[in-house]
């Protein structure tokens, strides 16, 4: 760990045309365009600014967009708690090659995944074709939609849990166990509280990814208005009408959420850390 | 608890004991496995596989009759020109940040490296729509541009800025955690004994970072080259000029030619492979994320 507390003066060169490059790079790149939108947004006048967000489409949107990124990321939760678990404690043939190929959602274009996913679950596809008879349709439906969304989420749980669940003291759990805890009790008592800050950071993360996601979505989604349009696909409806003061006004909701999903990012791991400490 | 008085009733007592695999524990290992497997394999397995199953429906020489189309040659091109020139950038601008935040105190850093982090958390389309309202035709340089015969956005530089934009944070964010970590000691040595800047970079920092350094690029790349929301906004999907791959794909797609649009997919899909493959031998070489 690094200490805090009095330094020797730096004899580094480069600090200052380094923060000279960092932060002229960041706000021409990050900072301006962000601003651009808040400005565009905030020169509509506030009436209209207020229809548009709450307009009945744009709401049905937030609901489709945020309920099944919810789901999504409660899914990812439990089966994502599943892998890393599996992946950490049991040995299995294969298990190297399916904690790589965990991050293949990062690497895979959402473009890909898109398409492919559609593929597999028409009701044509490979799964579909078994969903369909039961009267499960996924694709254009919102169920498609929370499956693209589990998918792009999944390595953000998987990832955040998984060094959590190797903190977990086994000599604890097998302290537990002597002194005649079931597996059930030593679950809920040791397992759950060490890895929670970790779940609770994985499923923020990927209900962060989730609620902003857009090429993966709009192929599986059908993308019709009211029921299966999300809050992203409409702000690239009012950007071809060229109705740029509406795209503004939807896309400073989305930014907003940006920021809140950041914060309670932060804070959750701020809880987590400090737990450890109290822990060790 | 009364003593165990049979032999069955001392197995059962020992099977029981922490650490000793029971069947009770084994056929929880296996459901466990059994479950994690089926959901990889119907949400990731599957897809991935569908991609080259759909690619070559039409046999091999249909797949590759498809690179042959002059659009999606284009899209190729401009894909790999995006990468080649926001790669470098982001990479150049990731070690910058590093060097001032992993070696310098300085007030508001954390507010830097937030910052730093923002685009990954902003929505794809909204990483676009400001370009958009930034130099599009009415907004705040449009007329400037229009009157200087510049176009930024629908064409290749609002695709270089809007991929700018989204794969910003990748470097940076593998680089300032494994730079802290390492410390100044080395760096200042090096200085102490009469080392110019670039000469301790180059021989002291570099090689202990490279494989931070490899990771992050590889990853920035793959976004690069897949990123399909902020570029479709800001790219006017001009067919053969201003698509890349991944808004290629879509536009075979809702034309329903398959074979197309998944042989580009094909692609890259490959790409990410060999993105899992470069990152897993980088974690192989003893790189550990932080």
């Amino acid at each position: 760990m690094k200490m805090v507390g009095q330094r020797e003066p730096n004899v580094l060169p480069g600090f200052g045309i380094t923060l000279g490059f960092t932060t002229f790079f960041l706000c021409a790149i990050v900072l301006l365009p962000l601003s651009a939108l808040v400005l565009k947004a905030g020169g509509m006048d506030w009436e209209r600014f207020v229809a548009v967000i709450t307009s009945a489409r744009s709401l049905a949107s937030y609901r489709l967009s945020f309920g099944a990124s919810l789901l999504a990321a409660t899914i990812n939760m439990v089966f994502g708690f599943a892998l890393a678990w599996t992946l950490v404690r049991y040995d299995f043939p294969g298990r190297k090659f399916i904690d790589a190929i965990i991050d293949m959602p990062f690497a895979l274009p959402t473009a890909v995944s898109g398409i492919a996913l559609t593929a597999v679950f028409a009701g044509n596809g490979w799964i579909g074709q078994f969903l369909e008879p039961l009267g499960i349709k996924v694709a254009y439906t919102w169920i498609g939609i929370t499956v693209a969304l589990t998918l792009i989420g999944m390595p953000f749980v998987v990832r955040t849990v998984q060094p959590a669940i190797q903190e977990v003291q086994r000599d604890l759990e097998d302290a537990a166990e002597t002194l005649g805890a079931g597996r059930f009790y030593v679950f809920r008592r040791i397992i759950i509280p060490t890895v929670l800050p970790a779940l609770l950071t994985g499923f923020t993360l990927a209900f962060a990814r989730a609620v902003g996601e857009y090429g993966s979505v709009i192929f599986i989604s059908g993308n019709l208005p009211m029921k299966t349009e999300i809050t992203p696909y409409l702000i690239v409806i009012r950007l071809e009408e060229f109705d740029y003061a509406a795209a503004a006004a939807l896309g400073v909701v989305m930014l907003s959420i940006s920021f809140v999903m950041l914060l309670a990012i932060n804070l959750l791991q701020v809880w987590g850390r400090k737990r450890l400490m109290v822990s060790r | 608890m009364a003593g165990p008085a049979t032999s069955e009733a001392i197995a059962a007592e020992i099977a029981s004991r922490p650490g000793h695999t029971n069947r009770r524990s084994t056929l929880v290992r296996w459901m466990l496995i059994g479950v994690s497997l089926t959901f990889l394999g119907a949400l990731l397995a599957a897809p991935l596989f569908a991609v080259f199953v759909m690619a070559l429906e039409k046999g091999w020489s249909a797949y590759f009759s498809s690179f042959a189309d002059p659009d999606t040659r284009a899209a190729i091109r401009l894909t790999l020109t995006t990468a080649a020139v926001v790669v470098p950038l982001n990479t150049i601008f990731g070690i910058t940040a590093a060097w001032c935040i992993a070696k310098f105190e300085f007030r508001g850093k954390s507010m830097l490296i937030t910052l730093i982090d923002l685009p990954l958390a902003v929505s794809p389309v909204v990483s676009g729509l400001v370009y958009v309202l930034l130099f599009g035709a009415n907004g705040w340089f449009g007329a400037w541009l229009q009157e200087h015969e510049i176009s930024i956005v629908y064409a290749l530089p609002g695709i270089i800025l809007a991929t700018m934009f989204v794969t910003f944070p990748y470097v940076a964010r593998e680089l300032i955690p494994l730079m802290q970590q390492l410390g100044n000691d080395e760096e200042e040595a090096a200085i102490t004994l009469g080392a110019g800047g670039w000469f301790t970079f180059f021989r002291v920092t570099l090689p202990r970072i490279r494989w931070g350094l490899v990771y992050g690029v590889i990853l920035c790349n793959a976004r690069a080259m897949g990123e399909f929301g902020a570029v479709s906004v800001v790219s006017g999907n001009i067919r053969g000029l201003t698509t890349t791959m991944p808004l290629h794909i879509e536009i075979l797609y809702n034309e329903y030619n398959y074979v197309g649009a998944f042989a580009v997919a094909s692609l890259l899909s490959m790409l990410a492979v060999v993105t899992l493959i470069i990152k897993t031998l980088v974690e192989r070489s003893g790189y550990r994320r932080r």
